[in-house]
Parts: C-alpha cells; sequence; structure tokens
C-alpha cells in the first residue's frame, strides 16, 4: 500500500554530512553536491575534516564533515546552521548537534550507537533511546548498518567492507527525501570501480536500501523539491579551488605557449595542486616533488630562469620558508607565481581549517623593502581567473606575485560557468632575441611603460649575463654597492609593482555607490558579505559591498569609494589584517569584524554586526 | 666537439673585477676552469654557473657564462629547476663546505640522489671565509675559531663519504694547487652523464692557511698524495714504494720490496662501490694518504632523462584542449 506522502516546494536547504573519518562522509557530500548540480540548483559545499587521518575510531577528535547548501535562487555561502544533519555515530551527533536548527532534521544510523561508541562521544545515557532530541528535533533512527549487511545479502564481500556502504545508505536516504535521482550516482559508482563489480553492486544496493527506506517507512511524510536555480545563461560544471587554481595554471600554458614548472613540498591544504597538475604531463607541465619547501620555490625560481614559468603552492608555514627565496626573485626581477592555500596559523595552527592570516606575511613577509604584488580569489571558480591573472602579470611585469587562496576556497565547491578560452586576457611573452654584435646585453634594460626588465634565457647567443642576490646596477646588472643606484634601484622596484594597478579593471560596487556602510571584503568573505549586503538591502540600509581581490597594489578607484560611504566594516577570518593595511593607506577609521574560528563568518554575524553599526 | 676548440680561454673570462683576497686558492681554480671549458664547450651561451653564497659562490660573477648567483645553501635547487626547464643546458654548481654541507646540506644530498645532470664543484677550505673565520662543518675536531675559542666541539663530515651516501653516480676529489689534475676532474665531471661532485681541497689563505700543506708542500705531498687511476694499483710515495693492499676487510698501507710487490697492491676500479666507501674514508686518516681522483663513477639513468621519457610518454596520451579542459565532467546548460 503506498504510503500518502506530501510535497514541499523550499528555496534552500543546507544539509551536513557527520561522520567518522572512515565513514566515507566526503563521499558522500561529493555525490549530493553532484546531483544537486546536474539538477541544475546553485549550490555552495564545505568540507571540514580532521588533521589526523584516522584519529581513533569513535572519537570526537576522528569526526569528519561535510556541508552542502543548494538553492534554486544564487547563494553565496555554504550555509550557516544547517536544516539537516546526517550522524553516523554518536561522536559526529555530539560535535555537530549545537549548530542544527531547532526543529531540524536529524538522520542518525543507529547501529553505531553502542555502549562503546556512546562512551567516547562522553553520552552519559543513549540520546536515541531518552528521548531528549524528539522533543527539539524531527529525528529519524535508522538502522543503516543492518540495512545495508541486508541489501548486500549474497555479494561476495566481506562484513566489513559491506558496513562500509553505510555512506551511500544514507545518500540515498536524502535523495529520496529531496527527490533527486539515482543515477548520476550509480554511474560514478561503475566508472570509478571499473574492475571491482562486487564493489558497484554492493553500493548501489546501500544506495538503493536507503532510497527505498525513505519511500516504505512510514516515518517521513514529506519530501522536499529545490526547483532549478535561475543562473546566468550558460553551460556550467561543479568547480573547487584546486581544480580552479590549476585550469587557472594550464590556461597561462595554453594562452603564452610557455612551459611551465610547478615545483612543490607535501602540505595541507595545498598538496592537490601537485597531485591535480602531476597529471597534466601533456600540456607541457613538469612538476618536481622538492625536498623541502624552500627547495620548491627554489625550483620553479631555476625554471623561470630557464624560460619556463615557474609556480609553487604552500600553505603559510610553507611559505614562510620560502621567504628567503621570494626576495631573490623579486630582486633578481624573475617571474614566479606562489600560490597560498591559507590555513589556521600561526606555526602549524589548524592545518585543515580555513583562515585569512596570512595577508601580512604576503605583503610584508621579507627581508628588505620588497614589495611583492598580492591577489586573492573571492570564490572556488575566481580562482581560475585570479590564478591566470596572476602569471599573467607576473610575466609582464618580471615580479614574483603571490596568489592567496584558503581551505575553504580549495575544497569548497559552486556551480561555475564555463569561460571560453577566448575571452581570456591575451597573454604575451617575448625573450631577448640574440645577438652577433659585440654591443654588451643590459639585462636590467627596462620597459617605459611597465618598468619590467627584458627576460634573456640561457641557450641565447650573446646575452650571457650573470643575476644574483646582491644590488645590481640598473640597466648592466652588475654588481653595485653603490648608494644612489640602490635609493633608485628600492623605488623602482617599489613603482614597477604600483604599476600593476593599470591591469585593475574597475571596482565594482554591489548595492548602493554612496550610503551610510561599505562592507569591504577581500577573498573568501566575499559571499558571506555578499549575501549580508542582500539581506540589508532588502531591509532599506544604505549599504554598499566592494569585494577586493588586489591587495598589493589596491585599486587605483578605492580611496575614492571608500569616501563614498559615513563607515567601512571589513570582516575577515584574521584579527584585522586588511583593516591596518586600509587604515595605512586611506586614514579611513575602519571597523573590524573579526571572527576567528577555522570556517567562514556567516551571513548572519556580518548582518548583526552591521545592524549595530548602522542602528547604533 | 670540435677537434681544435673554437672558443680561447678569454672568451670565458667576464669583465669583472675579481674580488677573492690575494694569494686564495680560488683564482686557481677558476682559471683552471677558463683554461678547460674551450676544450669541453662550442657553445657558452648554453654554460650556465649557478652559486649560493661564500667565497666561492662569487664565482659565476667571474665566468663569461650565463650566471645565478643565488642565497645561501640553495643552489642545488635553483640548478634543478632550470636544468628540469631547459635539459640541453650545461650546468655547473659552484658551492664550498659551509653553503654545501651546513646550511644546504639537504639540497645537496637530494640533488646527488636524484642524479640530475648537474656539475657540482665543492671548494672545501674547512673554515667560513666569507663572514670570517668560523669553524665549518669540514673542520676538525678541536678547531679554535673566533665561535670556539676553546676549540670546535663537532665531528666533521667527510664529502666524499656523504656523496657516495647519498648515492652520488660521480664523486671525485682534487687540490687547488694540482692544476692539471684540476683540469683533468672538470673534463670528467663533464663527461659524466648524472651529478658529478667534485670536491676541490682549497687553501683559504686569510683565515685557515695551510689547512691542506701537508698536501701541497713538496717534501711531504708524494708520501700523503694517492693519485687513483682506473684500472691502476694505488701506488704513492716518493719513490713509488708504498701502496695499498687489503688484508681481509681492513685496507692497509704496504711497501712494495720484499714482502709486497706491484701484484699484491689493491687496483682501483671505479665503479666499485664498496671500494670507493673505503677510500673516501681516507680522508683526514693519519694512516693513509689522500685520494686524489675520480674515486667512484657509475652512470644510471638521471632524474632529466627519466622525466624526458614521462614527458614524451604523456604526449602520447589523446590530445586535449584547453577548453576541452574547462569542459571536461559533468555540465549543465542554464537558458
Amino acid at each position: 500500500m503506498a504510503k500518502k506522502v506530501n510535497k514541499e516546494t523550499l528555496d534552500n536547504v543546507t544539509i551536513r554530512f557527520a561522520g567518522d573519518s572512515g565513514d566515507g562522509m566526503q563521499l558522500s557530500g561529493g555525490r549530493f553536491t553532484q546531483t544537486a548540480a546536474i539538477v541544475g540548483n546553485d549550490l555552495s559545499t564545505l568540507p571540514d575534516f580532521p588533521a589526523e587521518i584516522r584519529a581513533p575510531a569513535g572519537s570526537l577528535a576522528g569526526v569528519s564533515s561535510f556541508q552542502i547548501h543548494f538553492s534554486s535562487q544564487e547563494i553565496h555561502t555554504p550555509g550557516e546552521k544547517p536544516d539537516v544533519l546526517v550522524a553516523m555515530n554518536p561522536a559526529a551527533l555530539k560535535v555537530h548537534l549545537k549548530e542544527l536548527k531547532a526543529g531540524g532534521t536529524l538522520i542518525i544510523n543507529k547501529n553505531a550507537f553502542n555502549p562503546k561508541n556512546l562512551k567516547l562521544a562522553g553520552y552519559e545515557t543513549d540520546p536515541t533511546e531518552d528521548g531528549t532530541l524528539d522533543d527539539y528535533y524531527q529525528a529519524h533512527f535508522i538502522e543503516m548498518s543492518k540495512l545495508v549487511t541486508l541489501a548486500c545479502e549474497g555479494i561476495e564481500l566481506s562484513p566489513k567492507l559491506v558496513e562500509r556502504t553505510k555512506n551511500l545508505c544514507a545518500l540515498g536516504v536524502l535523495f529520496w527525501i529531496y527527490d533527486r535521482p539515482l543515477e548520476p550516482t550509480i554511474d560514478w559508482l561503475k566508472n570509478k570501480f571499473k574492475n571491482k563489480p562486487e564493489i558497484i553492486e554492493a553500493n548501489t544496493n546501500a544506495l538503493n536500501a536507503g532510497y527505498n527506506y525513505g519511500e516504505t517507512a512510514e516515518l517521513f511524510t514529506t519530501r522536499y523539491v529545490v526547483e532549478k536555480a535561475k543562473l546566468p545563461a550558460g553551460r556550467y560544471r561543479n568547480m573547487n579551488g584546486t581544480l580552479a587554481t590549476c585550469l587557472g595554471l594550464l590556461a597561462a600554458v595554453e594562452k603564452s605557449k610557455m612551459s611551465l614548472t610547478f615545483a612543490g613540498y607535501p602540505i595541507t591544504p595545498a598538496s592537490n595542486i601537485l597531485h591535480t597538475l602531476s597529471n597534466w604531463k601533456k600540456f607541457g607541465i613538469k612538476t618536481f616533488q622538492a625536498e623541502d619547501e624552500i627547495a620548491g620555490i627554489g625550483a620553479a625560481l631555476g625554471a623561470s630562469f630557464g624560460g619556463s614559468l615557474g609556480v609553487t603552492a604552500s600553505s603559510g608555514p610553507g611559505i614562510a620558508l620560502k621567504g628567503e627565496f621570494l626576495g631573490l626573485t623579486l630582486i633578481t626581477e624573475l617571474p614566479v607565481v606562489i600560490i597560498n592555500v591559507q590555513r589556521g596559523g600561526p606555526s602549524t595552527g589548524l592545518p585543515t581549517k580555513t583562515e585569512q592570516s596570512d595577508l601580512f606575511q604576503a605583503v610584508y613577509g621579507r627581508n628588505g623593502d620588497a614589495p611583492t604584488p598580492v591577489v586573492a580569489a573571492t570564490t572556488p571558480g575566481d580562482c581560475f581567473v585570479t590564478t591566470y591573472e596572476a602569471c599573467r602579470i607576473a610575466v609582464k611585469y618580471m615580479t614574483p606575485i603571490i596568489v592567496l587562496t584558503d581551505g575553504y576556497l580549495a575544497n569548497g565547491s559552486e556551480p561555475w560557468m564555463i569561460p571560453d578560452s577566448k575571452d581570456l586576457n591575451d597573454f604575451d611573452v617575448s625573450f631577448e632575441k640574440g645577438s652577433e654584435t659585440d654591443e654588451k646585453h643590459q639585462p636590467y634594460k627596462r620597459n617605459k611603460d611597465t618598468l619590467a626588465r627584458n627576460w634573456a634565457i640561457p641557450g641565447t647567443k650573446g646575452l650571457e649575463h650573470r643575476i644574483g642576490g646582491i644590488e645590481k646596477e640598473d640597466g648592466s646588472g652588475n654588481v653595485s654597492y653603490d648608494s644612489d643606484n640602490h635609493e633608485h634601484m628600492t623605488y623602482t622596484r617599489a613603482q614597477k609593482v604600483a604599476n600593476i594597478a593599470n591591469e585593475i579593471p574597475p571596482t565594482q560596487v554591489y548595492g548602493k555607490e554612496k550610503g551610510d556602510l561599505l562592507i569591504l571584503s577581500w577573498g573568501s568573505t566575499h559571499g558571506s558579505c555578499k549575501v549580508a549586503t542582500e539581506k540589508l538591502l532588502t531591509e532599506d540600509y544604505k549599504v554598499g559591498h566592494v569585494s577586493l581581490k588586489w591587495i598589493n597594489p589596491f585599486p587605483s578607484d578605492l580611496g575614492k569609494i571608500l569616501l563614498n560611504y559615513k563607515k567601512v566594516i571589513i570582516p575577515e577570518i584574521n584579527r584585522g589584517q586588511l583593516r591596518y593595511l586600509i587604515r595605512a593607506e586611506y586614514l579611513i577609521d575602519a571597523i573590524g569584524l573579526n571572527e576567528i574560528k577555522g570556517k567562514p563568518i556567516g551571513a548572519s554575524t556580518i548582518v548583526n554586526k552591521c545592524k549595530e553599526i548602522l542602528d547604533g | 666537439m670540435a677537434d681544435k676548440p673554437t672558443l680561447k680561454k678569454a672568451d670565458f673570462q667576464s669583465d669583472q673585477a675579481i674580488r677573492w683576497c690575494p694569494g686564495c686558492g680560488d683564482y686557481a681554480i677558476l682559471a683552471q676552469t677558463q683554461k678547460v671549458f674551450p676544450e669541453i664547450t662550442e657553445k657558452k651561451e648554453d654554460t650556465v654557473f649557478i652559486s649560493g653564497i661564500g667565497c666561492s659562490s662569487r664565482f659565476p660573477y667571474y665566468m663569461n657564462t650565463y650566471g645565478f648567483h643565488t642565497i645561501h645553501g640553495r643552489a642545488p635547487t635553483v640548478a634543478s629547476g632550470l636544468k628540469l626547464a631547459n635539459p640541453d643546458l650545461s650546468v655547473w654548481m659552484v658551492t664550498g663546505d659551509g653553503d654545501g654541507f651546513s646550511i644546504g646540506g639537504n639540497h645537496l644530498i637530494h640533488l646527488l640522489r636524484r642524479n640530475i645532470n648537474i656539475n657540482v664543484m665543492l671548494f672545501n677550505n674547512r673554515i667560513y671565509g666569507l663572514t670570517k673565520g668560523q669553524y665549518s662543518p669540514t673542520s676538525e675536531q678541536g678547531k679554535v675559531t673566533y665561535s670556539t675559542p676553546m676549540g670546535s666541539l663537532d665531528y666533521p663530515f667527510k664529502p666524499t663519504q656523504l656523496a657516495l651516501g647519498a648515492q652520488g653516480s660521480f664523486v671525485a676529489k682534487t687540490i687547488d694547487k694540482e692544476l692539471k689534475h684540476l683540469q683533468n676532474m672538470i673534463r670528467r665531471a663533464n663527461d659524466h652523464n648524472g651529478t658529478s661532485f667534485i670536491e676541490i681541497y682549497q687553501n683559504c689563505n686569510i683565515f685557515n692557511d695551510g689547512a691542506f700543506g701537508t698536501l701541497t708542500d713538496r717534501d711531504t705531498k708524494a708520501d700523503r698524495l694517492l693519485y687513483l687511476e682506473n684500472g691502476e694499483p694505488m701506488i704513492f710515495g716518493n719513490d713509488k714504494d708504498k701502496g695499498i693492499i687489503l688484508e681481509g676487510s681492513k685496507p692497509k698501507v704496504v711497501k712494495i720490496g720484499k714482502k709486497y710487490s706491484v701484484e699484491d697492491i689493491l687496483v682501483h676500479d671505479e665503479t666499485d662501490s664498496l671500494l670507493a666507501n673505503m677510500l673516501s674514508n681516507f680522508t683526514a686518516n693519519p694512516e693513509f694518504p689522500e685520494p686524489l681522483g675520480v674515486i667512484y663513477c657509475s652512470e644510471r639513468p638521471t632524474y632529466d632523462d627519466l622525466m624526458a621519457d614521462q614527458m614524451s610518454k604523456a604526449n602520447e596520451q589523446p590530445k586535449q584542449t584547453l577548453d576541452d579542459m574547462l569542459k571536461a565532467g559533468d555540465t549543465w546548460v542554464v537558458k
């Protein structure tokens, strides 16, 4: 007998999958995301995992989660408090329950609530038995381990491997609740486990078991529909920041016709850039796993000296080690792209959590007067064009450049309108031509417009020259200890970086062009600030939002824009690093909103703080 | 290579004034290098000298080739990146005992292990010169310097032994005063496909004068130096009357004459790594002479060749454009 099921339409939903590190929550989240993308929702995701590869099973430290916010409207953040929490064990429940919305939906793997796991999570009584959950949430206790065991009967697979399919069972339940197709996931399983038919069968059965449980169990009386989002017309794919960064580098190779040499050392959360590029050798990309962070940038610089585009990527602690080489790159005026996927600091800090606290390091973190261009990506998809532009500017201006992303951007994802390579800025490279004459080569001869020096690469006859870390005489490039030349070179290097402002398009203001409050964000706080601005505008507050990408140099129109508002607020995941720079540069008493919790600042936090300022 | 060099020594001399102390051993090494290079290359534009920081690391400024004076200890990283980006270049690295073994020790061992086709000239003067006289990782224990007024406590490295331990495929030793030998080692390093490591004993006449005195003084050197020749017995001494034999697994210096004949003397085999390890251990050991020459030379695939193989294999994969890559994976259209 078919049960009676209501269908209800929702604008947007936030789901958090939480479980033990070994429970496959990143996979469940990833598959739900891909399906949401295929259905046509707008979406934003936030994976969150422990620094330990396998913390003791069932412990609080070992909980891994994945949040997805999907919607029929445009969204810009991975959501704040989830509407649905999937808790695969007591520890996951303990860690995440406090953030579930009041009255929210709880999907629990009942079988994991055994005395041992309850004790590990610090529960004295079983919350699935003592009634504490039912009073506040729509709690569903599903015996997932048992369901998958039954569903996989007859498949030649160890009980342990069968048990591991329970993440697909949880996914199946959610697919039923949100009326999503199973086929994309089944196709993905078939492709992923090509040579393991029993794994495909077990996982498919588990997925179906979850879906059918929703269909038949009397517990669920409502299914929810989240319609397609009305995004700008175009072809889309789901994009995370790491892949977007790598595609940006690939675009630089293809547009410039240069080779690219990537040298890096493994570090969370930047290693995936090395992994991805290592598969792209056919595009002429060479990758080199160096012996340490210093060697990573050193090899990148060596490659650039040789006429290949040198690129390295790391996170804060690794960037600290690269500092001296950044200075050498800068004084030898060679293009090297340094990507910093920021994480919580200082020191080892919070390796798997996001933070924006390396801005000072990027802007100032070198000995001497050492101006270095700094550009930040604002969304996962934006990492593409940001990285591409960084490569182009590095070569055009013969300079190191720091690209700031962060753990949230690198691992988070969003629907991305696929660009046409033709729409990217042209990327021209010209190496100095060889000469048969006796005229002495001038390695530090500069382009009058950019102040970039010429690029003469080893192998070119007649251009033999020596460069190094000792101060150079402008023009000849010879070692010079002359005091006037040193001052001249110091200002020349600074002016060259300042000239990059000519490459920055006019700043876009979202919301009011003049008003009471400007919300100024940089990098990944873009999304939350945009959502907060939208909300404040609907309530008739006179606010605008500027999302900064270029920190060094600042866009040349920024100073004027700041003066169009009575007040400026700068939300950052640090103690106020951009605020410090803005105050210093523009003598503006900017207000800080600083939340340093290893995750994106919630839009509601920004809205509340803005109202406090505007209403106060 | 042409039979007759087209370039001259002068072609390799840059116009920069040389700023080493008068009497420094570096002058001899520079001169021998400039002398040999016309023989080993016809294209100085394909030659690059890369150095770190220290007295020896000023070397690239004086060679009229491409050059890069990098930062302390890091020359191997820049040299590696350059060679990987353009394997056609002839890349030479100049370093010292402080630059190469102290601050840059990590990079040097990994360069040797990878066997990238780079030639390393390590000037070992057993002292920090540019910072004005502190003990180095090759200084003898107990050395009195500005930083060790009561004598240094550190136990020194034996450079060739370290290079062998790091899986160096070409390990040689020479000395600044033996000009022909020095030239020959540069030639041999150039000929070797893989990382070539030459330790060059170099006298710092300001801060560590006479560190290798017994090896260079006319009166003592014949008894203290063992010239290694592949396939030749290890004989040394003023009258060529001393040799090395093996007793069990232990080397021993013997007098050639009544008890031992030339036939008993150990014959050098550059490809024998056990022998190389034994010889490298003679360093700073008063019981044995200092071996000069190619201690070990055995080719194995270089990192750059292996990478070239992977690159060409990858090139056989189906062609894709940038737009193909941008559009890859699951996509959908919004109208």
